[in-house]
């Protein structure tokens, strides 16, 4: 996996709660059985007029001039600021490989979707939760502000702003430690197969059913 | 100390613990092909073995066509999808995996066909690359939904690394009415809590009511916890659940059977217990519930109407519901009743087991679907659903009354095969999220219980199916 140390990008905002992973990566995208190129159709059906297919050329397609990741002043935005409950719905992974192929590596919300928010850490992609007041108060400001960007800092667990504002978000001490690293999850538990094959025989023991 | 049915279930996983992060063990992997091909190219390109092979129950649904499969796979006429279904197959031959194939009269939606097969069984862990997978809590077991990464780590190793989550008691006590079914308990929890109401917790869904319903009908409950943004609902054992279990296939037989029931028999919440959160609803409060917008909290009773803006709770809830009013093509203060729709669709791991079609089939007997209706679609959630359904003769009745009767998949749940809305096409749907483009892109869904459904479909509007029963 590929680390997450540090960041500081232009943000995004998308001022809707309960963004769903189909608004994410639409159902026909999930055909694929390959694990890279979905960026092109992140919010398809919000991001183009028409409708989107696999194995279409994305960049002929019409864009929906209305959609606020369209607007130039958010291309290349590397964070993603939005509500509460991002990224509810489906476990489809598909949603975080989607987000971080558009370039997105960290994503700031009140909320989020227990599954999804699993789902980013495996990634190399930071999800953040901030208070809705903060939260609130950062969408108030990348509107006012022309190439707003955020300083994301995950050693000292804090994100920074244009004036020199910092807030402190809270992250799991093991998930930190792997996203630092670029730690691959199965090699390490790996490392603890002696303890899995113990427990698999005491558990084999005890409930032999489980194992017919 | 009391412990709540999750304590015990995960406490009893437990491998290995370090810093408030455990590993814990895993008994049951259901696999199908959307979410699983990547998991087995990572473990190819690591070299990497399948821990325990006879933990995985693999089956095709999501892409399967439900009309004519005389052709097999490849009769399949979108080739993404067609190639998809292959890979399944393909992997499942070279790592020994048992694979109900498209053709097998066992195929059907995964979360269907594990409690039908006894391959969820109570006390177990049970995972799935799908978020559904919170159905298999309704037998006393922890199971929730992975993504793709953790699909491949559970194939490696046999766990995962998880967090405890905390507890949260949903308690229905009561009695419900005539025509009140687990999906109007489920949408009505929602309506109570919200669709994040339930993040970072378990569910235990309890109390008098909860006790009363039968298997089928917890499934529909512990289904929808995610709809709750709970990643695992569930119930406790009863003899309920003992009586649904014994003799299924996968089930344990003989003198495994009998101490298997001894323990499963403690798979309940100790008295006493301390949950994080507690919500209590009264049966006879519930109403059949109707979705109106696009996220299934946007839900109200039957005899209710769209709500209008000065019930929002906040800025951001209304700018939610008026993009929901314009998607849906509503306005506020509808009443719901008012509605009309344009296509029929019964299935989905949320409602197409027998006891949902039994209940569809009582309302339409002897009617015809409104000429309004454009497509009403029965999709059973499993061959041998299917198969118990023609020898009761509900597909007849089904047919006779204008539903089209369709093999066994996720189907217009969420159209990844052939089965959608077009845009702008409304349709009372059995299914659990009416999400934007769910259906189909530009597609308006209403989220209905099959009896709602059925009625909806003969009435050409919704209209409250306690007026049929």
């Amino acid at each position: 996996m590929k680390p997450f140390v540090k960041l500081n990008g232009l943000v995004a905002p998308l001022d809707r709660a309960n963004v769903d992973t189909d608004a994410i990566i639409p159902k026909q995208f999930l055909k694929s059985i390959k694990r890279a190129g979905f960026g092109p159709n992140a919010f398809d059906e919000w991001r183009y007029l028409d409708h989107g297919e696999p194995g279409m050329d994305n960049s002929n397609r019409p864009l929906n001039p209305d959609f606020v990741l369209n607007q130039a002043r958010y291309q290349r935005a590397g964070v993603l600021l939005t509500r509460e409950n991002f990224g509810c719905g489906s476990s489809r992974e598909h949603a975080p490989w989607a987000l971080e192929d558009y370039g997105f590596k960290v994503i700031i919300a009140s909320s989020f979707a227990d599954i999804f928010f699993n789902n980013c850490f495996k990634n190399g992609m930071l999800p953040i939760v901030l208070s809705a007041q903060d939260v609130d108060d950062i969408f108030g400001e990348v509107a006012a502000i022309e190439g707003y960007k955020l300083n994301v800092d995950l050693a000292t667990q804090t994100v920074t702003t244009p004036s020199g504002k910092s807030y402190i978000f809270e992250v799991d001490a093991v998930r930190k430690h792997n996203l630092l690293n670029g730690l691959d999850d199965i090699g390490l538990t790996m490392q603890q197969q002696d303890k899995i094959k113990v427990f698999e025989a005491k558990h084999k023991l005890a409930q032999p059913w489980l194992f017919n | 100390m009391a412990k709540t049915l999750y304590d015990k279930l995960f406490d009893s996983h437990v491998v290995h613990e370090e810093n408030g992060t455990a590993l814990i063990y895993i008994d049951r992997h259901l696999v199908h092909e959307v979410t699983s091909p990547q998991a087995f190219e990572g473990l190819k390109l690591a070299n990497r073995k399948v821990w325990r092979v006879n933990s995985i129950l693999a089956v095709p649904d999501h892409n399967v066509p439900t009309t004519d499969r005389s052709a097999g796979v490849a009769g399949i006429s979108d080739p993404i999808s067609r190639l998809q279904v292959q890979t399944l197959d393909e992997n499942c031959a070279e790592y020994g995996v048992t694979e109900f194939k498209m053709n097998d009269l066992r195929q059907g939606i995964v979360h269907v066909i594990g409690p039908e097969q006894g391959a969820t069984l109570p006390g177990m862990t049970v995972v799935c690359g799908d978020s559904h997978t919170s159905t298999h809590g309704a037998f006393g077991a922890l199971a929730h939904g992975i993504g793709t990464s953790e699909v491949e780590h559970v194939l490696a190793t046999q766990c995962l690394v998880q967090k405890k989550s905390k507890t949260l008691q949903v308690l229905v006590a009561g009695k419900l009415g005539h025509g009140v079914t687990a999906k109007d308990v489920a949408l009505a929890i929602i309506g109570k809590i919200g669709t994040a109401g339930g993040n970072g917790y378990a569910i235990e869904f309890a109390g008098s009511a909860i006790r009363g319903l039968s298997m089928e009908g917890r499934m529909t409950l512990c289904n929808m916890a995610i709809e709750a943004g709970a990643r695992a609902g569930m119930v406790a054992v009863d003899d309920t659940t003992i009586n649904y279990v014994e003799g299924r296939p996968f089930a344990p037989k003989a003198e495994q059977w009998d101490a298997a029931v001894t323990y499963w028999k403690t798979l309940h919440s100790d008295e006493g217990a301390k949950f994080d959160s507690v919500v209590t609803l009264k049966a006879e409060d519930i109403q059949p519930q109707v979705t109106w917008g696009t996220s299934p909290e946007m839900v109200v009773g039957v005899d209710g109407k769209v709500p209008s803006l000065d019930s929002a709770k906040n800025e951001v809830q209304r700018g939610d519901w008026e993009r929901a009013y314009a998607y849906m093509g509503l306005t506020a203060n509808t009443p719901i009743n008012e509605i009309n729709i344009d296509k029929v669709f019964i299935g989905s791991c949320t409602n197409s087991r027998i006891e949902d079609l039994r209940a569809a089939a009582a309302i339409a007997k002897g009617k015809h679907i409104a000429s309004n209706v454009k497509l009403a679609l029965v999709v059973p959630g499993s061959g041998l659903v299917k198969a118990q359904a023609e020898k009761e003769g509900l597909d007849k009745i089904f047919i006779d009354a204008g539903f089209e009767w369709r093999e066994p998949g996720c189907s217009m749940c969420l159209a990844m095969n052939a089965d959608r809305l077009e845009p702008g096409e409304r349709c009372a749907s059995t299914s659990n999220r009416n999400f934007e483009g769910r259906q189909g892109q530009g597609g308006r869904t209403h989220l209905v219980s099959p009896e709602m459904a059925a009625a909806a479909a003969v009435a050409g509007h919704f209209v409250d199916v306690r007026q049929f029963v």
